[in-house]
Parts: C-alpha cells; sequence; structure tokens
C-alpha cells in the first residue's frame, strides 16, 4: 500500500516521532472510564484521523495528546513543546478583531508587536481571510470564523496540531472547503495531526492513518492506512477505491459501537 | 491565494424582514406608551375636578398646576433642581464606590473557589438586611452628613454588580481558558485578556441595576440622614408636612427623572464599549 510515491515523500520527509501514546487510559475522578489501553506512533508529515461515536473519548484523547487533561494509566509521550489545538467552535474573542485575534497566541508567548503582526499577517493570508483583518467575529460566518481560528492555531507554527471537530458545525459545502484547505495547510506545513472526526468521508479525504475507536470506554477497533498521495483533489471521494475504504471504515464503526 | 466568500458581512440590518417602514414602527412603540399616559392624566383631572370637593383638592392637584408651581416657578425650581443635584451627587459618587468595591469582590471571589464560598454568603447578607436595621449603625460611624448617605446608596446598590461580575468572569468559554493554559497564562493575563474583557457586558448589565437602586439610596438615605445641603428626599418629606402636594408631585417627577437618567447613562456607556463587537470593520 506504500507504493504511491508521494504519500512516501511527505512521510519519509521526516520519521520524528511526534507524539507516542503507550497504553493510555483515562479514568475521570467521578469513576467513568473514557479512554482505555490507546497505543499509537505519530511521526512529522502525518494525518491520523480518529473516528468513532459521540461519547467514545475523542476529545478526552486530544486533551491527553495535548497534556491538557493527563491520562490515569499508560504513558503519553510529547515530544514537541508546541501545540496547535482546533476546537469544534471557533473560540475567538468577540471584543477582538480578527487581526488582534490570531495574534493573540502570540502575544501569550511574549512576541514583539511586530513580530505578532507578521505571524498574524502570514497566518491570515495562509487562510484566505486577508481584507477582513478588522472584522469583529460577529460580523463573519461559521466558515470564516473556523478559517480565524486556524488561523490562530498556525501562528505560533506547531509541529503538532489537534484539531477536535473543527468543522463538525459546519454546512457540507463549507466543510468541504476548508478540507480542501486544511489538505493544502498539511501538505506545505507538514506538520502532524490528529483530526477527530464524525465524517468518515471527510476523515479518509484528510488522513494519512485513521483510527476507529469503540464506544465507551473509547478503545482502538481497528487501524486503517489511507494510500492516496498528496495533494489530494476533491475527486478522489468519488474515486471507487475511496468508497471501498469508506465502507469498510463504517463496517469496523458500527462493529465498535456494538 | 483564496478569498472567503462563502459569506459577506451582513451590511443592512434596518429592514430585517421588509415591509414595515420606518416610521410606522417608531409610531408603534411611541404610540402605545404615549396613549396610556394621556389615559392617565384624564384620569388624574377626573379625580382632581369631579371625585373631590374643592377643600380637598389639595389631595391630588390637577396636572397643570404640578407643573404651574413645581416646573414653571422660578424660586420652586431652584429649589428643586438644588436638590436634585445634591442627590444625583449622592448617587453616583454611591454608585461609583458600589462599582469600585463590588468589581474587585467579584475579581477576588472569581480566584477561588474557596473565596467565593467566604465572601458570598456575606454579600447575601448585606443584600437581605433592611437598611433601616442598619441605619444607627452608620449614623454613629458616618454622622448624619453625605458620607452617611453615600453609605446607604453604596449598601443598596452593590449586590447586582457584585453577582452579575462574577457570573460574567465565571462564564468563559472552558476551551478559552485551555488555551490560555497551553499558552502559560498566569492568573493576572486571564483575568486581563480573558475574564475581564469577557465580563463586560455582565458587568453593565449588573450596573443598569444598579443605577436605579442608587437613586432609590440616595433619597432614602435623606430621611434618616439630614445634615448638609438638602437634596430630593428632604424635599419630599419638607412639602409633605407642609401639604403642598403639588410640589410633592413635582419633586417625585424629578426623582424618577433622576433614575432614568442614571439608567440612560449607564446604558449608553455599556453599549458603547461593547458596539465595536458586532462591526464588520473597514475592508483592507
Amino acid at each position: 500500500m506504500s507504493a504511491h510515491g508521494s504519500a512516501a515523500a511527505v512521510t519519509d520527509a521526516s520519521t520524528s516521532e511526534v507524539i507516542v501514546f503507550r497504553n493510555a487510559g483515562k479514568v475521570f475522578p467521578d469513576g467513568t472510564e473514557a479512554v482505555r489501553d490507546v497505543s499509537f506512533t505519530l511521526r512529522r508529515g502525518e494525518f491520523l484521523s480518529v473516528v468513532g461515536p459521540s461519547g467514545c473519548g475523542k476529545s478526552t484523547l486530544l486533551r491527553m495528546a495535548s497534556g491538557l487533561g493527563p491520562q490515569t494509566s499508560g504513558e503519553v509521550e510529547r515530544r514537541v513543546d508546541n501545540v496547535g489545538y482546533v476546537f469544534q467552535d471557533a473560540t475567538l474573542l468577540p471584543w477582538r478583531t480578527v487581526q488582534k485575534n490570531v495574534e493573540l497566541l502570540a502575544e501569550l508567548d511574549g512576541a514583539s508587536g511586530a513580530e505578532r503582526r507578521r505571524l498574524a499577517a502570514e497566518a491570515i493570508g495562509l487562510v484566505g481571510l486577508s481584507g477582513f483583518e478588522n472584522h469583529y467575529p460577529k460580523a463573519l460566518s461559521g466558515g470564516m470564523r473556523m478559517r480565524a481560528s486556524v488561523a490562530r492555531a498556525l501562528t505560533t507554527r506547531p509541529p503538532l496540531f489537534l484539531l477536535d471537530e473543527p468543522f463538525g458545525a459546519l454546512d457540507e459545502i463549507t466543510r468541504g472547503t476548508l478540507n480542501e484547505e486544511l489538505m493544502r495547510l498539511f501538505v506545505s506545513e507538514r506538520f502532524a495531526a490528529i483530526f477527530i472526526t464524525h465524517s468518515i468521508s471527510e476523515a479518509v479525504y484528510l488522513s494519512s492513518r485513521l483510527l476507529v475507536m469503540s464506544s465507551r470506554p473509547g478503545h482502538i477497533v481497528q487501524e486503517f492506512h489511507v494510500p492516496f498521495p498528496y495533494p489530494r483533489s476533491p475527486e478522489l471521494r468519488f474515486d471507487a477505491e475511496f468508497g471501498r475504504l469508506a465502507g469498510e471504515v463504517s463496517h469496523a464503526l458500527r462493529e465498535g459501537h456494538a | 491565494m483564496q478569498t472567503a466568500t462563502e459569506a459577506l458581512p451582513r451590511e443592512d440590518e434596518s429592514a430585517p424582514n421588509g415591509k414595515t417602514p420606518r416610521w410606522r414602527r417608531a409610531a408603534w412603540s411611541v404610540l402605545p406608551p404615549l396613549g396610556f399616559f394621556l389615559l392617565v392624566l384624564g384620569f388624574l383631572y377626573l379625580v382632581s375636578y369631579v371625585l373631590l370637593n374643592p377643600q380637598r383638592q389639595f389631595l391630588l392637584p390637577p396636572p397643570h398646576e404640578v407643573i404651574q408651581n413645581g416646573v414653571l416657578d422660578r424660586a420652586n425650581l431652584k429649589e428643586q433642581l438644588h436638590a436634585l443635584w445634591d442627590t444625583a451627587k449622592v448617587a453616583i459618587i454611591g454608585l461609583a464606590i458600589a462599582f469600585v468595591i463590588g468589581t474587585s469582590l467579584a475579581i477576588l471571589m472569581s480566584q477561588a473557589k474557596w473565596i467565593e464560598r467566604t465572601l458570598y454568603p456575606y454579600a447575601v447578607i448585606v443584600q437581605v438586611t433592611p437598611i433601616l436595621a442598619v441605619v444607627p449603625l452608620i449614623a454613629l460611624w458616618f454622622g448624619y452628613d453625605i458620607q452617611a448617605r453615600v453609605v446607604v446608596c453604596v449598601i443598596i446598590s452593590i449586590f447586582p454588580i457584585i453577582t452579575n461580575t462574577l457570573y460574567g468572569l465565571l462564564t468563559v468559554d472552558s476551551n478559552l481558558h485551555d488555551l490560555f493554559t497551553l499558552h502559560n497564562a498566569g492568573r493576572w493575563r486571564r483575568l486581563r485578556k480573558l475574564q475581564l474583557p469577557h465580563a463586560i457586558p455582565d458587568i453593565f448589565v449588573g450596573l443598569r441595576v444598579s443605577a436605579g437602586l442608587s437613586v432609590i439610596g440616595a433619597i432614602v438615605g435623606e430621611f434618616f440622614f439630614r445634615q448638609g445641603t438638602p437634596g430630593l428626599g428632604r424635599l419630599l418629606d419638607l412639602y409633605r408636612a407642609r401639604l403642598q402636594t403639588d410640589l410633592l408631585m413635582s419633586t417625585l417627577l424629578f426623582c424618577c427623572l433622576l433614575g432614568i437618567a442614571m439608567f440612560v447613562l449607564v446604558g449608553a456607556i455599556g453599549n458603547r464599549l461593547t458596539r465595536s463587537w458586532f462591526e464588520s470593520g473597514g475592508r483592507g
């Protein structure tokens, strides 16, 4: 399955491990076991999607990866300090313009004013929001807010992106467009990503690897390698091989749910 | 690069559902209260001229006499305007102090659950204790002049500021808190860059309620603490003693006016501070 040239190019470019889960699990103080015995290794240049039924601990997995909600058993070894976190909601500050919102993280990290503006301008350009710098979030559409949110995460140049259903609240068309843009960013920036989603087609379209999780307590039911080379065209979604793979994932998902 | 074209910012909010012209909607918001006002006016005249015999008309003087003697008479007007200014001063100072203490307490409580648990019950106690019961102590500690009246004002108006500010500080999206945590933001930065700006609309919700209460506090305070220049409260009491019902009623109007002015002023400041949040700033 690794015969596809450019897929290999992205993965082989740097094989450094970004994050390693070893039998990691999480039990909340109230006794609910959210995640059980999860192991995987993520390398730079890999796009890993996690699909699973709602409430299966996908978000808990991301919080473990970021260190915000540490595991209670096993090990999570993160080899990079800087993570870009994108939430399901855009979580912009309504009292700041797009420009100032995108500058936020650099500001918290203590970057100088000029440096902040440079980083923000670059990130805003990358997500296609140029011209909207002085708009406040309330005046933007859901899709544009999400772009601003992605731009904010991009400013710190994180080697690891954690995306928690970032496009879940958007309509199908906007979602498709943002998928393609995320793909483009991934190809040009070569970060590692863990992408949580409900949508199988989104997961297959974007990722190089895909984990299917069971319902609570969430554990990995099956792992898929997605062989299509990057960059992928939107037409890929109508490819027969794509459909077959999506079908397999869907099957695994149902198995895990039962 | 791509331009974001899936939705341009909304431009015209003035005609959301099209048809109704502006003047009609304006009329619709003005006419009902105006009609009610005329109805009440008619009722007052009815009581004053028809139901009360002339010897007892002083109980409810007809509205035009209230205006004539209370507002158009220079000496009376001057007396009431001086009182209005005095009461306004107490209300504004009281509200300002309540704002500073109230927001400070809320900030303190927002820092740790145990501080909130420790202080909040006392905020409730201050709120529910009848002001009348505290009057003797206030008199002992602050005397009978403006300081005592300001204290009454603060006690009466502080609670909504505390609760609303606290609510605003504590209802920040947990994802945003996570984001700040990931970037090692301490308490102070979190407060300054996240919680306080987020709380601004709530602070002003509290302030608007407190603005009305501060006027009440300033007027009520004068019934107990009667040294210094007289305000509206003392004037009310004076006119009552002299059975000058017309002036009593015009002073009442000034009390309402002060309350409305404070409410509107605070509301305007609040709107001004948050107005830009809804703007789609200039292109380019």
